[in-house]
């Protein structure tokens, strides 16, 4: 389970890291979305895999961290405010700046002062 | 208990929540809300100082909970000082835009309450997710205070800023996720204990979570090869605002200093963690950066905005030393560089109003109607800011020179420090003689300096004035602050003791 869990975190990251420097904001947003996937994965995964060991004492025969799990709780909510700030700010940069780059000014484009 | 520790963080979010509701209200309102909250905090600051000065550390365990389960508060001799450098800062700023910037959009004052409640939560968490969730809050406060305002530059300089730091933010929880992984504790003390006893194997993983956190930090202090959005960003940002950011970069420091200095450094000491040896070079690579940014620099914001990468060089590669008079002289160095670059982002600001179109750029334009008063406010912060006698600027330069001379660092530091400093002399000299020696035929504009603004600024280079009046006492206590950095054991006792203490009491 370790192997495919870290395949998975892998496969996230590198996707995530690859549509960050596409350089255009949507890509820059999804690749930022997968990043904060895969880390709240691994922080999550942090508190050690296990399978059927609730969070809760009496519950099952083994328990699992409930700190990790909290963490990641907080981690989502903090990710969703800020994917959601980037969003209208992408969205506003697009509108003043009339291109989607990163940079505000597209290279592939004839620019005029 | 004692509750005084809560409240920087309380009244700040307390007041930003009551904006947001009072909106609609009178703008007057807001802005004396807005000046009350942040006259509360110098306030509690100095009363907080008072106890530390006496008891060396004050602890704050929320809810009750014992720690290393609960989330702790810890002020110390480093912490306290910082909360009163931000809340001083705060008040000028609050005062600053309270003559209009705040006008240009809507919540400034809520924004900038909230900012303050991340800075300061940042500054006293004893706890590393703590502090994480304490930089999201001043990080997601900064970013929408950076677009205040409005505009093109704004909105650029944003984008890179926003995923430059949800990057960083992101390598923040990977570096706390190892070290829960590793140790299984997030308590600042507790992983320094846990961290000093960890066994070789985990050592590796160690490691890379302090590396990570270093770059996590970098990103925030504008370290070299994480400093490219500053500029922009700095350039772009109204003037209070900016001004208010000069406290930002020191977070990054800030937590570099409390993280290396006691979670990593306990048993080793802070030099010869591993984070720590990578800061030398940086720095210097930095600092010789921030002075040839300096140069190029064609207006006065965007030279200040190098300048504070000057000082961001100049304090991490003090701090990288390590040694008891090194991190004295460093923290002299914060409280004065922090000051000055505030002063010079607002100085900007009234220079900028008064020469219509040509603002703050260093062209030729009609003179300005207040350029004698503007222009000696100029020359001093010039002085102080450059590092020649009598200001602050030299104190600090002279104690870092000699630092560096005593721990046989001399000859990296030394002409590096005095070159960029070199290099800003030139350039706020260059600058200066274009705004009030060069002037063109044209009629001066009869725009007046606002009797306020002038008066915040003013105070804020008597400010230097006075730090370099009362150097002595100053030093005696940073060099006290630097001894408690050195002495992490003494932070985790403390903490043990409250752990003691409530296990006694169930």
């Amino acid at each position: 389970m370790e192997a495919l869990f870290a395949a998975a975190l892998g496969m996230l990251t590198f996707c995530g890291v690859y549509l960050l420097l596409r350089a255009r904001t949507f890509p820059v947003i999804l690749g930022l979305t997968l990043i904060s996937h895969a880390v709240n994965l691994f922080l999550f995964g942090m508190g050690r895999l296990a399978l059927e060991a609730p969070p809760i004492i009496g519950e099952g025969s083994r328990q699992a961290d409930p700190l990790p799990q909290a963490l990641v709780l907080t981690a989502i909510v903090i990710g969703f405010a800020m994917t959601a700030f980037v969003v209208v700010l992408s969205l506003r940069a697009a509108v003043e700046l009339r291109n989607d780059h990163v940079d505000g000014v597209d290279p592939d484009e004839d620019w005029r002062p | 208990m004692n509750h005084l520790l809560i409240l920087p963080v309380l009244i700040p979010l307390l007041a930003g929540a009551f904006l947001v509701v009072v909106f609609v209200a009178p703008l007057a309102l807001q802005r004396l809300i807005s000046l009350v909250s942040t006259a509360l905090l110098v306030l509690i600051a100095l009363l907080l100082f008072r106890q530390v000065m006496v008891g060396n550390h004050v602890l704050y365990t929320l809810g009750n909970w014992s720690p290393p389960f609960g989330i702790l508060l810890v002020a110390d001799r480093l912490s306290v000082l910082m909360l009163l450098i931000t809340s001083a800062l705060a008040v000028f700023c609050a005062m600053y835009a309270g003559r209009g910037d705040d006008r240009k959009g809507a919540h400034f004052h809520a924004l900038l309450q909230f900012q303050l409640a991340g800075i300061n939560g940042a500054f006293l968490t004893g706890d590393l997710f703590n502090l994480f969730v304490c930089f999201e809050i001043l990080l997601i406060a900064s970013y929408a205070l950076l677009l205040h305002g409005g505009g093109v530059a704004r909105c650029r300089a944003s984008l890179h800023y926003v995923i430059l730091n949800l990057v960083g933010s992101a390598m923040f929880i990977i570096g706390v996720g190892i070290l829960y992984g590793v140790t299984g504790t997030l308590n600042m003390a507790d992983l320094a204990v846990r961290v000093a006893n960890a066994p070789a194997g985990d050592q590796p993983l160690l490691t890379a979570a302090s590396l990570l956190l270093l770059v996590v930090f970098g990103v925030k202090a504008a370290l070299l090869p994480l400093l490219f959005w500053l500029p922009r960003a700095y350039t772009a940002a109204s003037a209070p605002v900016a001004a208010l950011f000069a406290i930002m970069t020191k977070v990054g420091i800030y937590a570099m200093l409390r993280v290396f200095s006691l979670i990593f450094g306990l048993e080793t000491g802070l030099v010869s963690t591993t984070a720590w040896q990578w800061l030398w070079p940086l720095a210097l690579a930095t600092l010789a950066l921030g002075g040839i940014g300096v140069l190029g620099a064609t207006n006065l914001r965007n030279l200040t905005a190098y300048m504070v990468i000057v000082s961001t060089g100049t304090l991490l590669a003090t701090l990288a030393l390590g040694t008891r008079e090194a991190i004295g002289a460093g923290l002299f160095y914060l409280v004065h560089s922090t000051l000055m670059t505030a002063t010079f982002f607002l100085l900007a600001d009234l220079i900028a109003r008064q020469r219509g179109v040509a603002a703050d750029h260093m062209v030729v334009a009609a003179a300005m109607k207040d350029h004698r008063i503007l222009g000696s406010v100029y020359f001093i912060g010039a002085i102080a800011f450059a590092g020649l006698p009598p200001f602050s600027g030299f104190i600090s330069k002279v104690w870092i020179l000699q630092v560096a001379g005593e721990t046989g660092n001399q000859t990296w530091l030394w002409p590096i420090l005095l070159v960029a400093g070199f290099m800003i002399l030139i350039a706020l000299s260059r600058a200066g003689s274009k705004f009030f020696w060069r002037q063109s035929g044209a009629r001066p504009h009869q725009w007046r300096a606002d009797p306020a603004r002038l008066g915040v600024v003013i105070a804020m280079v008597l400010g230097s004035a006075a730090l370099s009046m009362a150097a002595t006492p100053v030093m005696t206590f940073m060099l006290d602050t630097a001894d408690a950095i050195s002495a992490p054991q003494h932070y985790v006792e403390a903490v043990e003791a409250v752990a003691l203490r409530a296990m006694g009491g169930l």
